[in-house]
Order: C-alpha cells, then structure tokens, then sequence
C-alpha cells in the first residue's frame, strides 16, 4: 500500500480496530437476548408453575394490555418523583462541594478526609443499607424515640406507611448513596481543568461565583451532561433502593413503584411476553427523555 | 489573601458554613458504618431488642461462629476479589480504548456507533437478563466466572463517561506528536492516552470494583458451587440460614467482614482522584 | 432487605418444634457409625413384626443400590438443616466437605441455592425442566419444598409418588395427617413426607393474663380468646391496661389462613375465601381501635413484644417459635423469666416446615427411599432427631411419649407442657383446600391488606391491588 497516500486512512482504520473489543463482546453478551426480549414481545410466553405456556404468537396484545390498564404512567411517575426528590440534593451538594473544593479563597482544611468520605457510603450494598434503614426508622426505632423525646412529634411516626415518607426516605437513601459519586465524577473533571486559569482569574479579581459560573460549569459541561443523562437513566432503572425498602411491593397502596420493579413482578412467572414488551416501552420512554435532556442541554451552548 | 467580599459575605462565614455543611455530610456517610460495627458487636437476641448506640461484647463469638459455620467465608473473598478485579481493569481499559476509537479517529460510521452506544445504554440490564441466561446455558458457561466478567468489556456507562472526559481533556495534538515520533496507534494509546486518563480511569475502577463487589442478582443466577460463590451470595444463605443457625449477629459481621475489602480498594484508588492528579501533559 | 429476607428465611426455611432440655441432653445418635450399631442392636428389639422386614432391606438396599443404580445422589436444597440431619441420623452416611458426602459407594452432592429473591426454586425449576434431557449421574435425585409452593411441584409428574418408591401406607401411618395433605396431589397420591411437624398454639404473655384476665391458668385464657368474637373483645380489655392483643395482624394471619374452606384459585378464578375475609374485617376493626399493629413478621417492632416493655398479650406461633426465637437467653426477656403461657387458642394452624420429595427420573430411587423411611418413619431415629435436634418430629407416638414426659416441660413456659397440646392441633389441621398458588396469594393478600389497615387506600381499592399483583405472579389467573 502506498504510504504517503493512505497515511489518513491508514490512522482512521485504528477507529474501527479499537471497536473491536467492544463490538464483538456487545453482540454476543447483550445483542442476542436483547433480540430475543423484542421478539418475545409478541408472544404470548410465560411459566404456569413448571408447565410453559406459549409461545403464541399474539402481535402487539402485550403492549395494547400495557397501555389500557394505566398503570405505567403512575410507575413512570412514581419512578420520575423519587428520582427528582434525590437528585436535586445530590447534584446541588455536588457542584456545592464541588465549588468549595476547588475554590482556592477558601483553603479549606481536611479536604482529603472530606473527598475520599463521601463516596463511602456506596461501598454499603443496598441490601445491607436498606436493613440499617428499617432499625432506624422503625416505629420503635432511634430515629422516632429522638423525634418524640424532642417532642416533635407527640407519636411515633410510622415511616413506612406514609406515601411521601416512604418515597423521601427512597430519595434519601439514593442522594446519601449517590452524591459522593457525582462529587467525584465533577471533581475528576475539574481536576482537567487548567488551574492557571483559576490563578489568572484570581489575580483578575475574579469572586469566587465568577470563578465558578464562568470558567468551572462551562468547562464541566460535557461532564455535567454525562451526570444528567446517566443519572436520568440511572434513575428510570431505579429498582434495589425501593425494592428493598418497600419490601418488593412499591407500597403504600403502589405509590413507591418504580418501571423496573414493576418489570420484575413478571420476571416471577417468566413472563417474557409481557416482560419484553415493558422492556420496549421502557426503553422508548428512555430514549424520549434522553433525547429531551440532550437537546435541552445542546441549546444552552 | 484578600478581604475580597463574595456577595457581601466575607470569606470566613463562607469557610464556616462550608465546614458546618461537610461535617453534617460527613456524619451522614459515616453513621452507618457506626452502625454496621455496632450490630456486628451484638448477639442475635441483643439486635431483637432494636438499636442501642453502645456496642456490646460479641464481636469475636461472632467472629468465631461465623468462621466455624460450613460458609466457604475466604473463598467468598477470594472468587470476589478475582471477580471484581478482572471486571474492573477489563473495563476500564476496554472502554478507555472504545472511547479512544471514538475520539481521536474520523471514520464512517463514528457518529452511528457514538449514537448507538448511547443508545445500549438506555436499555436496563434486568431487561436482558433472562435471554442472557439462557444463552450461557447454552454457551455451557453456567457455573463459571467468565458470564459475570467478560461482559464488563462492553460497557456503555464507563465509555460514555471516558468520552466525555477525554472531550473535556484530551488534546489530540498530544497524539499526533507521537504519530510524529512514529510510535504505533496502539502503542500511542498505551504509552499517551492512558496515562492522561488516569483520574477517569481510577474513578471508573471504582465504580465498577464496587458495582461488581456488590452484585448480587446476577452471580446468584449463575453460581452454583460453594467454593465458586462471591461474598454477596453467601450473606444471602447466611440470611437463609435455618431457624437454629439463624443468627443476625454473624450476618452483620459478614457485611462488615464484606465490606473492609472494598474500603482498602477505595482509599487506594482515591489518592489517584482526590490527591489531585496535576493534569501536567494536557495543554488545551 | 432485611424484612423480606427475614419472613421469607424464618417463616420458610425453617424446622420444627423443640423441646427444652435437649440442649442438655448429648446427641447420641451424632456419629453415623454407632448409630448404625445401634439400631442393628435395636432392631429387634423395636416392634419386630413389622419393622423387622422393612430393616433387614434397609441394611441392604443401598449396598443393592449401589451396583444397579446412580452412584451419585443429587439433593437440590436452600439451607443446610436437612443436611445436619442427614449427616447426623442416617445410617451410613459420611461428609467429605462442605458439599458433598457419601453413602456406600455413592457420591452424595448437595445443590444449596439460598431462597432469598425466589434463586432457590428458579434454579430448581430449570433442572427439573432439563431432567430429562440430563446424563444420569447430574439428575436431580431429591429436592425439599416448603408447604406454601408445595403443590407447584407436588402436581406434576415432576415429582413421584412415594407409593411408586415402595413406601407403604402402614409405614406412613405414624404421620400427621397434615403433614401429608400438603404433598398429596390432585389425584389422591402422596409425593412427598417430612420428619418434621409444625403445629401452633396461642403463647399467651402470663403477666398481662394476670393483670387483665385476672388468672394465667390456661382455662381462663382459653375461655378469653376461644373464637374470634371473644378475641376481639380480649383485645380491648387488653387496650384498656395498655397492652397490644398481639404484636400485629399478621400473628394471626396464619390462622386464619389455615382454616379456609374453598382453595385461594378454583377453576382458575381467584376466590377469597370467608375466614380470610373474615381476617380482614377483624383486623382492621383491631388496627383502628389502636389494639395491634401492622408491622412485618421478623421486624425489629415485631419482636418487641418479646420483653416486658413491649406490652405485648400474645403471639401465635409452633414450638420452635417459643424456644429459639423468643430471646429465651437474654437476661430481662419474658420468655427467659418464663413468663409465657400456650393455650389452644381460637383455631388450629401449623407455621414452617421442610418437605423430601423424589425428582421423577432419579436413577438412585431406592437409596431415595430408603432416606424417606429412615428419617420420617423410624420411630428410633425421630425419637434421637427429638432429643438431637429438638424437632417437633411427624411421628405420633414418638410425640405423645414425650408429651407425656416431664423432662420435656418448657422453661419458656413457666414450666408447662404444652406437647399434648401441639399433639391435638396438629391432628386437628385441615388442609384439604391448598392450591399451586398458595405462596404468592398469601404474599399478596397480606401486603395489599396492610394498605387498608394503614389508611392508605379503601378495602376496594386494597383489593384490587391484591388482584392485581396476584395476576404479574401468575398471568393465566382471572378474577
């Protein structure tokens, strides 16, 4: 081959060697089931006990039964609610944390203690977490026996019978469990950032909300998008935190029920049929949001 | 420094409030593992009782009971630090190099695999997880550790978040002054890229070691023997355990026993973040 | 997790009814070899005329076995209790390591898979698919089920009948009548036994009996909780002088549950039955009044009635409820002061209990039955289960000795017996109407309830939540 010639081409090749990898291990571990749980869509295809039912081909039965019974815009809002009431905390006190770490007025001590800290909690497995929950906030639990020994309440309150409890304390455990993350994922990417450019804005006299309106969020852009979209996604899949606090059901009365746990009450009978075509749903519900949030995010340039 | 005023309010009651705030949080991620080794000092009848702040004298019956019980407690450990160590560096390196492939090279169908790897990532992981295990049934890979690592290789969240990074710090006139120096494309990518990804890559080291570490839906499904079960399935039958054996005190010291490792995992790997990384090489 | 796991652990995984003392008594039976001696001894001893045959073949069979069937025994199991028993009372039986033994020549492999998240019968359900398919030596030989999915396996030719294996009715004929209601399928064969019973009684706290009833002698307390009616109004009185009736509503789930006359599916339709309406209406009568609460069996709220300051008038619960689980060791206990009582109480009903059933197409069916006769027939090795293990064993007369016996009085108790009583409940038990779908129709009805007694939603609204979650589990249900 002529050297000279393909010297551009020769680079772009590597684009689809590097690929490879990727590609080859995708298709096999994720493409083939996922083919198969789009196909099983439209099948009529679930386990009675130990006898299989199906598969009966039955067109798009599964996504018209999905549809008229209502119950998944209540789960898209259920998921939607808990994944707001923990994210605005977590990204507030991230970009806050993130600001104050890299502020260099404020010379904060112990900074090393307080960044490696905060990522700790997610080191608990949500199982183990969930089970320090119900001790604390149990009727007879610490939490209640302070509240009412404060004389905040004159009654133990029951946490867990009461929607927007239940839901808090679902936001809660995610923000405790995620804002490290995302303090991390922020600081990761301010640590790219030139620091001669904080000295020169210092030296300008820049305050310190100049320092972070101007030169922090507008270079953490790309990863500030990557915090909302994944955690968008991460919060649409959002399924261990309420299932374990909720003990599997989404109660009280199914206000705590997320898409995917949902999603996992037909995994019980292996019902693929109707498994797959939530699956699809989910998955353009995603899209749709994804989408909003990437263009809303482009037209802010 | 300067007596600059930041909207009127003065440096040290910014210092203040920044204090208060970090110690509040501190306290928030630190309570638990308060609590977790509390538990972990009582016995079974004690954690009936509810809560007490105040730990008790049973951390090494516990202990004891734990490690003379029929659990396989240190091939647990073993199987999951091999699980999640291969997870995480096949990960991390695998997707840095995906997202290299994407970054650095122009090529035909760069912005459709860019949108369709976004697209992978919109789709839950329990959604395949059925068709998954039929398919390493059929791969004759069940009771294996290659199902719950290899897959690692593909994984969109950490390639996403490596594009974005390297969209935020890579150059790539880096790269092309090795091109220069007529090193190879994959020894560019091992020798240049790598290094300036490090803060990337340690994060995402530990997101996924932590992520694999904890797993428990999927190995649960694909491990059978007990001397190849990780440390989450095994609390798990400690949980199951019969009414004579079944002893709170035990599962608590496994969690704290489960939890030690990822720690010491952690603290090394965040002096690579949070010891602030002097992005030397990267000049925009 | 802790809620779910825990129910899901100790409310299924769990063994049977104990008896104080043993712990003091050395297990004599622990080393299987002295124990084979032993019954060789014994053999002839022990009602010859029948058991006499039967033993000869069993000291035979699995050395018969052995050269013309499997030589590997595959057990699917959740727990290790069924394998402490088998090392520990069947003949012959040797441990190589944490997950395999050996019998004779034959290799005894053992599949644990933990119940947590239902991997304990999915696991189960793909081999038992694939046994067909499946070389002889990796066939499923014996597995365990517990009562409430029983009949999911029990009704199908997934499992076989324990006549087809040569157990005879006579040799059966010791056992609880209960105990084999639960494994008889729709066509009247039995396929499946257990060593163990679980018959309940109503422990009753003796100090709040005393305050409010005015006696802790059981006659009184049985004339104060005899019926429903009656129980009801025991739970006011009980309010009055600050105590809960019982801990939360779903105490008595069980019981009630336990006494239904139509199965929870006919004809594929979900039908409620009375009695469990029945619960409904009386527990939500009971939450409203303040006089109990709803919190999940297991839970940290739960158990606090097991101390004096919890307040707390009665649990219903089967023997191995009041020995290991009532925080009999801690200092300051009720139960440790053996400050409670059993009575009948207002129905009959068992809680737990492991069941042995034969894979259809295991190539080891005469060592199969032979474990089956040795561990839920012979009347030796159950008595030394009894004193080993403290089970409340599924043998008749075994049981009624020891009911009769007053080493076996429970300290728990204040010293009372109350073996004679567990003896009558479990011959009283009925469990004529059990569907497939038992174990995810109790789930559910318990959870959607406990939306109702918390105020959360109306009974319809409670209701159609039950169908509903009822229907994901099983799709080809209608109501």
């Amino acid at each position: 081959m002529n050297r000279k010639n393909s010297k551009v081409v020769s680079y772009n090749k590597w684009g689809y060697i590097f690929l490879i990898p990727f590609i080859v291990v995708y298709l096999v571990f994720q493409f083939i089931p996922l083919v198969s749980t789009v196909y099983n869509s439209f099948f009529e295809n679930y386990r009675s006990g130990l006898t299989q039912i199906g598969p009966n081909f039955v067109g798009l039965a599964n996504y018209a039964k999905l549809i008229t019974n209502g119950d998944l815009i209540q789960y898209t809002k259920n998921t939607m609610i808990m994944w707001i009431l923990g994210f605005i905390p977590q990204i507030f006190f991230s970009l806050l944390l993130g600001a104050w770490f890299t502020d260099p007025s404020l010379r904060l001590k112990c900074q090393q203690f307080f960044k490696t800290v905060i990522y700790l909690p997610n080191l608990i497995m949500a199982s183990a977490f969930a089970m320090l929950f119900f001790t604390l906030f149990a009727d007879s639990g610490p939490v209640n026996s302070i509240l009412v020994s404060m004389g905040v309440i004159s009654q133990p309150f029951k946490f867990m019978s009461n929607i927007w409890a239940t839901r808090s304390l679902v936001g809660f455990m995610n923000f405790i469990m995620w804002f490290g993350n995302t303090t991390i994922l922020l600081m990761a990417g301010m640590m790219g950032i030139d620091q001669s450019l904080f000295e020169a804005a210092e030296v300008d006299g820049a305050t310190s909300n100049q320092v972070f309106f101007r030169i922090t969020l507008p270079l953490l852009r790309p990863i500030l998008v990557y915090v909302l979209i994944t955690s968008l996604i991460g919060g649409l899949q959002m399924f261990d935190v309420p299932q374990i606090l909720t003990n599997g059901t989404g109660d009280p009365a199914r206000t705590s029920m997320t898409l995917i746990m949902y999603l996992n009450k037909h995994l019980f009978s292996k019902n693929y049929g109707l498994g797959g075509a939530l699956s699809v749903m989910l998955f353009i519900i995603t899209g749709i949001l994804s989408m909003i949030v990437f263009r809303f995010s482009n037209s802010k340039k | 420094m300067n007596e600059k005023k930041t909207n009127g309010v003065s440096v040290h009651t910014r210092r203040l409030i920044a204090y208060i705030v970090l110690i509040i949080l501190s306290f928030l991620c630190l309570i638990w593992f308060y609590i977790l080794f509390i538990n972990a000092t009582r016995s079974h009848a004690e954690l009936t009782k509810g809560f007490t702040p105040i730990p008790s004298s049973h951390l090494m019956e516990n202990w004891n009971n734990l490690l003379h019980g029929t659990l396989p407690v240190f091939y647990g450990l073993r199987n999951s630090i091999f699980v999640s160590v291969c997870s995480a560096i096949l990960c991390v390196y695998f997707s840095t190099m995906t997202a290299y492939a994407i970054h650095a090279y122009e090529f035909k169908l760069k912005k459709f695999m860019f949108t369709f790897i976004l697209m992978i990532m919109m789709i839950p992981t329990q959604v395949t997880v059925l068709g998954f295990l039929q398919l390493i049934g059929k791969m004759k890979l069940d009771d294996s550790f290659i199902p719950l690592i290899v897959p690692a290789i593909a994984a969109p969240v950490s390639f996403f978040y490596m594009k974005q990074y390297m969209d935020s710090v890579l150059s790539l006139s880096l790269v092309e002054a090795a091109r220069i120096d007529g090193a190879g494309e994959f020894r560019t990518f091992n020798s240049i890229v790598l290094p300036l990804m490090r803060p990337a890559i340690a994060v995402q080291a530990i997101f996924t070691f932590v992520s694999s570490w904890n797993n428990y839906f999927t190995p649960a499904l694909v491990l059978h023997t007990d001397k190849k079960k990780t440390l989450p399935i095994l609390i798990a039958q400690l949980r199951s355990a019969d009414w004579l054996k079944f002893d709170m005190g035990q599962v608590y010291v496994m969690i704290a026993f489960s939890i030690f490792p990822v720690i010491v995992v952690y603290l090394l790997l965040s002096r690579n973040i949070v010891g602030g990384v002097t992005a030397g090489g990267v000049k925009e | 997790m802790s809620k779910k796991l825990l129910s899901v652990v100790l409310a299924s995984a769990m063994a049977a009814g104990v008896l104080a003392g043993c712990g003091s008594t050395p297990a004599p039976a622990a080393a299987p070899a002295p124990a084979a001696e032993e019954k060789k001894e014994e053999a002839p001893a022990e009602e010859a005329k029948e058991e006499a045959p039967a033993e000869e073949a069993k000291e035979e069979a699995p050395a018969e076995a052995a050269a013309d069937e499997g030589k590997v025994l595959n057990i699917y199991c959740w727990n290790e209790e069924f394998k402490s028993r088998l090392t520990d009372h069947y003949p012959g039986y040797e441990e190589v390591d944490a997950t395999n033994g050996k019998i004779g020549d034959v290799a005894v492999k053992w599949n644990i898979t933990p119940s947590t998240d239902n991997a304990y019968q999915n696991n189960l359900d793909e081999h038992l698919l694939g046994q067909e398919a499946a070389a002889a030596d990796d066939k499923i030989d014996l597995f365990l089920v517990e009562a409430d999915y029983a009949l999911k396996y029990v009704d199908t030719d997934y499992t076989m009948p324990v006549a087809d294996l040569g157990l005879t009715a006579d040799e059966l004929a010791n056992q609880y009548k209960y105990t084999q209601d639960i494994m008889t399928d729709s066509n009247g064969a039995l396929k499946g036994v257990s060593w163990q019973g679980c018959p309940g009684v109503l422990i009753y706290n003796r100090e709040a009996a005393k305050e409010v009833l005015g006696s802790d002698d059981p006659e009184t307390v049985q004339a104060a909780v005899a019926d429903w009616d009656t129980f009801v109004k025991t739970a006011a009185d009980m309010k009055a002088a600050g105590y809960s009736v019982m801990s939360s509503v779903n105490d008595s789930y069980r019981v009630y549950s336990n006494n239904v006359s139509t199965p929870w599916v006919v004809d594929g339709k979900i039908v409620i039955d009375d009695n469990l309406m029945k619960w409904v209406d009386d527990s939500k009568a009971l939450v409203d009044a303040g006089e109990t609460g709803t919190h999940a069996l297991w839970s940290d709220d739960w158990s606090k009635g097991f101390y004096p300051d919890g307040k707390v008038f009665a649990y219903f619960g089967p023997a191995w409820l009041i020995n290991f689980s009532m925080a009999a060791d801690t200092e300051g206990s009720i139960a440790n002061a053996g400050g409670w009582g059993a009575v009948e109480g207002p129905q009959g009903f068992f809680w737990g209990g492991t069941w042995i059933a034969a894979a259809q197409g295991t190539d080891n069916p005469t060592l199969v039955a032979d474990i089956m006769r040795q561990l839920t027939t012979n009347e030796q090795i159950m008595t030394d289960i009894v004193k080993a293990d403290s089970d409340f064993v599924n043998n008749k007369p075994a049981m009624e000795a020891a009911a009769e016996n007053d080493e076996y009085a429970f300290k728990v108790l204040g010293g009372q017996n109350p073996l004679a009583m567990f003896c009558a409940g479990a011959e009283k038990i009925d469990l004529s109407n059990l569907s497939p779908y038992d174990q995810g129709c109790n789930e559910a009805f318990q959870n959607a309830m406990k939306n109702y007694f918390d105020g959360n939603s109306t009974k319809e609204e409670a209701l159609d939540i039950f169908y509903k979650s009822v229907v994901e589990k099983y799709p080809e249900l209608t109501y």
